[in-house]
């Protein structure tokens, strides 16, 4: 299943152009799901060294809104996606400075804290973030060009299947080198990596910068697919949904948040459509039952299968 | 300084009463997530639905009562009743059916099962009392204001806030301390929170210290939910906003510990409602950043102690 | 001789329990010193301080004539100091082939975020490390499935892929299989004179002391005993009745308050 997952990953980005072309408003869904995919591949990053962060929202939205901000002077998508990361990025840097000292509930509480002012000032200082209304973003060109709506949207799901096999690949070395297999060492034994004059501070780090270059990357291609950015993209529960996205996916392979990301983004729209009321109920019962009865999320059913199919 | 108190002094006064009252509510909620935390190491995200539907209960049974002719002291009554019910039914519910399965797996699992609970329990509140707010004071009413005395002036506060509340949290703080170090059972609580490895090697039989606990601790959150339906109209979302400001509270004042729930719930109540007076946009951030300015400080949270493993 | 690693005056006191009472020694570059004592004596207690994991509340440590005391554990390894622990401190969902190459990219280069672990120049020397503890069939393994004397080992090897110049080992030899512990301590012995590094190591076993160490610290109630070479201090009456005398009559080692509790 490893040894595949490359092709696996890409007769998946196939697979989603093909769907998007036959039923365009997937196309928007799929937009969406791969920049979810991006962020919360960066929170299984975290998942690794057993830290969850319920705060990851920051990011997303941090880079959503730098999109929105900036649209008016940068004009264009392939330099404002850039900025958004590196914003994304330095922020992450300075934040993690900071919660990377701390493990477990106080890891991810104080991503939460974070992630609430956040929200709080995007929601108060109206005159700059225009408060619950939120921003509203121009159409951006792409290298120059100006586009009109339809060829548009499919540049950038063009540009985010590109970032998301980007990043698997990205992530998925990362994870076997020596840097990712110590992450996965914090989670069992922090203390021997201290004795073996390893930082573990800075091996966390490291992978929370990377999430949250992830995760304003994400943020940026949402800002520029709704084109509509308001206060709930930092608010908890969106950070909650990247968690449970990650979950859903499984934490065994790079491919899982991505697989994740599409069967929630489904899941919802459908869920709405038929039981408004309740698609928040669904959606939890169907996370309550991948982790009581497939821990290893949708990835890891998917390899078990796999593994089936080649014993028979 | 002067100047200030003479223009400022009432606000300043209603903040403080606003605040202790809060508090209150606060730490009833809270004292039972870390209670539920201390023995089960699961942080229980849907500790704040019960909460809710605490709340929601005894809005309702309020108002039936109140339709079926009895008093406003039945509504009173109706608060505790409702929190007791809702802790006895949910409590073994949520513990027997859910939290059992997932014992000793990962944190990070545990804690999105609740999540998923949490998720559920929302829109069951939706379908069951709907999005429109639900308010039911009788008893508040019932009970009337009392004219405090502050710097020369006097500020009518309700009965109920100014006494039922903080009673109510004082009483539960004395009797959990007592029930802790004095009881059996207290103490065997505490030997779980303790050194859990230890505990069921002595025979301590965990899951019935388990399903007592989390019983215990979701009828203090229903009960944090009931006191609190008299003083503000219900509306979906209040669940979300109570179990963030207790996660805040567990994290500020450290695993298991009752008294230092007691001190940051007040810590939290009192810089929510002075932003609330003075600062009304800091009001959502308030507990945020008091507990992020606690933990720059104490890492391990007030009373939390940093352990030494052994090597 | 020169002494590589320098104790003076070491305190350290759990509550009333004194760990550490006035520690005063020299490891001589090159030596195996061991270290034996009763339980609760302080043995782990000074180990726990020349590596960082605990600071003396008062007394100095120097390494190579520098002071040390205080430092964290990991700028006492960058010096050159590695340790093995009495509870063996493995990474318990890798395997044990991934164990010893983390720890060979510790020395390496953690740093490197593309390349994987298992490189084979890293996986060869991990490889051959295990080998020469006796784990190379458990490699694939993982750490969490191993028994005691093999994750003892599996701890050692380690701390000798950091390539230290001291190494400080709790209890070595605990968990081993009896059968297998003289083998395995003269593989470890040969391992550590080819790489010219010093070494104290906590034991119980007399005779692995006798045979293996230049010289033998006894620790009781936080303070030094007595110290010498193993044919002397071990002949010693009052060290057989209060250390061999206990080792021999094979008493179950209880942990004490002071060395359980804290250390």
């Amino acid at each position: 299943m490893r040894r595949a997952e490359p092709l696996l990953a890409l007769a998946a980005a196939a697979a989603m152009v093909v769907a998007a072309l036959a039923a365009p408003w997937l196309k928007f869904v799929l937009t969406i799901a791969l920049a979810k995919g991006m962020a919360a591949l960066g929170i299984m990053l975290l998942l690794r060294a057993g830290q969850v962060s319920f705060g990851h929202a920051l990011y997303v939205s941090f880079g959503a809104y730098t999109v929105a901000f900036l649209a008016p002077t940068l004009r264009d998508s392939l330099l404002l996606l850039p900025v958004a990361a590196a914003m994304a990025t330095a922020l992450g840097l300075v934040v993690g400075l900071f919660v990377s000292r701390y493990r477990q509930i106080f890891f991810g509480m104080l991503n939460l804290a974070l992630s609430m002012v956040f929200f709080s000032l995007l929601e108060k200082l109206y005159h700059i973030t225009h408060g619950t209304d939120g921003i509203r973003v121009a159409l951006p060109t792409m290298l120059g060009q100006a586009l009109e709506r339809t060829s548009f949207e499919w540049a950038i799901f063009g540009v985010a299947l590109a970032l998301a096999l980007l990043f698997g690949w990205f992530a998925r070395a990362y994870l076997d080198a020596p840097m990712g297999q110590a992450l996965a060492g914090i989670k069992t034994r922090e203390t021997r990596l201290e004795f073996m004059g390893v930082p573990a501070r800075h091996v966390l780090l490291s992978a929370y910068v990377l999430s949250a270059l992830m995760a304003g990357c994400g943020g940026a291609i949402i800002a520029m697919t709704t084109r509509h950015v308001t206060p709930l993209l930092a608010y908890w529960t969106a950070s909650g949904e990247l968690v449970f996205i990650a979950i859903l996916g499984g934490a065994g392979g790079v491919i899982g948040p991505f697989l994740g990301a599409v069967t929630y983004e489904l899941v919802r729209v459908y869920a709405a459509a038929i039981l408004a009321e309740a698609w928040q109920a669904i959606l939890g019962t169907v996370l309550l039952l991948v982790i009581l009865f497939a821990p290893g999320g949708l990835w890891g059913m998917l390899a078990a299968l796999f593994r089936r199919r080649r014993a028979a | 300084m002067v100047a200030w108190f003479e223009q400022n002094g009432l606000l300043l006064g209603l903040a403080l009463l606003d605040g202790l009252a809060y508090a209150a509510l606060v730490f009833l909620v809270a004292v039972g997530l870390n209670l539920v935390f201390g023995v089960l190491r699961i942080l229980n995200v849907a500790h704040g639905s019960l909460y809710a539907i605490g709340a929601y209960t005894a809005a309702s049974l309020g108002i039936a009562l109140a339709a079926g002719g009895l008093g406003p002291w039945a509504s009173l009554v109706a608060l505790v009743v409702a929190a007791a019910v809702v802790g006895a039914v949910l409590g073994p519910l949520i513990e027997g059916l859910i939290l059992r399965r997932i014992y000793g797996q990962e944190e990070v699992l545990q804690l999105l099962v609740t999540f998923a609970l949490f998720m559920i329990l929302e829109d069951v509140q939706k379908l069951v009392w709907g999005v429109q707010p639900v308010h039911h004071d009788a008893g508040l009413r019932w009970l009337g204001t009392v004219d405090v005395p502050f710097g020369g002036d006097v500020i009518p506060f309700t009965a109920y806030q100014l006494y039922v509340l903080p009673g109510v949290a004082l009483l539960t703080l004395a009797g959990l301390a007592w029930f802790l170090r004095r009881t059996l059972t207290g103490r065997v609580i505490v030997a779980v929170t303790t050194d859990r490895e230890a505990a069921t090697a002595m025979g301590i039989d965990a899951r019935r210290v388990f399903l007592l606990t989390f019983t215990f601790g979701a009828a203090l959150a229903a009960l944090g939910g009931a006191l609190s339906s008299p003083t503000a109209a219900l509306v979906p979302g209040i669940g979300a906003q109570t179990i963030v400001l207790s996660f805040a509270v567990v994290a500020i004042a450290g695993l298991g510990q009752i008294e230092g729930a007691a001190l940051s719930a007040l810590m939290i109540g009192l810089g929510r409602s002075i932003a609330v007076y003075f600062a009304p946009e800091f009001e959502v951030v308030m507990p945020y950043l008091i507990m992020v300015a606690v933990l720059l400080v104490r890492p391990q949270g007030l009373f939390g102690t940093t352990e030494t493993r052994r090597v | 001789m020169t002494a590589l690693l320098e104790a003076r005056g070491l305190r350290l006191a759990f509550g009333g329990v004194r760990a550490a009472d006035g520690i005063d020694l020299d490891v001589m570059q090159g030596e195996f010193l061991a270290i034996i004592g009763p339980n609760g004596a302080g043995k782990t207690t000074f180990i726990n301080m020349a590596t960082g994991y605990l600071r003396p509340q008062a007394g100095s440590i120097a390494y190579e004539g520098r002071p040390i005391t205080g430092l964290s554990p990991r700028a006492i390894v960058r010096r050159g100091i590695a340790r093995s622990f009495q509870l063996p401190q493995l990474f318990t969902e890798h395997t044990v082939l991934e164990n010893a190459a983390l720890a060979v990219a510790a020395r390496e280069g953690i740093w490197s975020p593309l390349a994987p672990l298992l490189r084979p120049r890293w996986r060869e020397e991990a490889a051959a490390l295990l080998g020469s503890f006796g784990l190379a069939a458990l490699a694939d393994i993982r750490a969490d499935a191993l028994n005691e004397g093999a994750r003892k080992l599996a701890d050692i090897a380690m701390a000798v892929a950091l390539r230290p110049r001291l190494l400080l080992m709790d209890e070595p030899t605990s968990g081993v299989a009896a059968a297998e512990k003289m083998g395995i301590v003269e593989t470890l012995v040969r391992v550590l004179r080819e790489a010219r590094v010093t070494a104290v190591f906590v034991e119980h076993d007399m005779e692995v002391v006798e045979r293996f160490a230049d010289r033998v610290a006894v620790w009781s109630q936080g303070r030094i005993a007595a110290l010498g070479p193993p044919a002397r201090v071990l002949a010693d009456p009052a060290v057989q009745r209060e250390v061999i005398g206990i080792e021999k009559a094979g008493a179950p080692p209880v942990p004490a308050a002071g060395e359980g509790g804290h250390a």
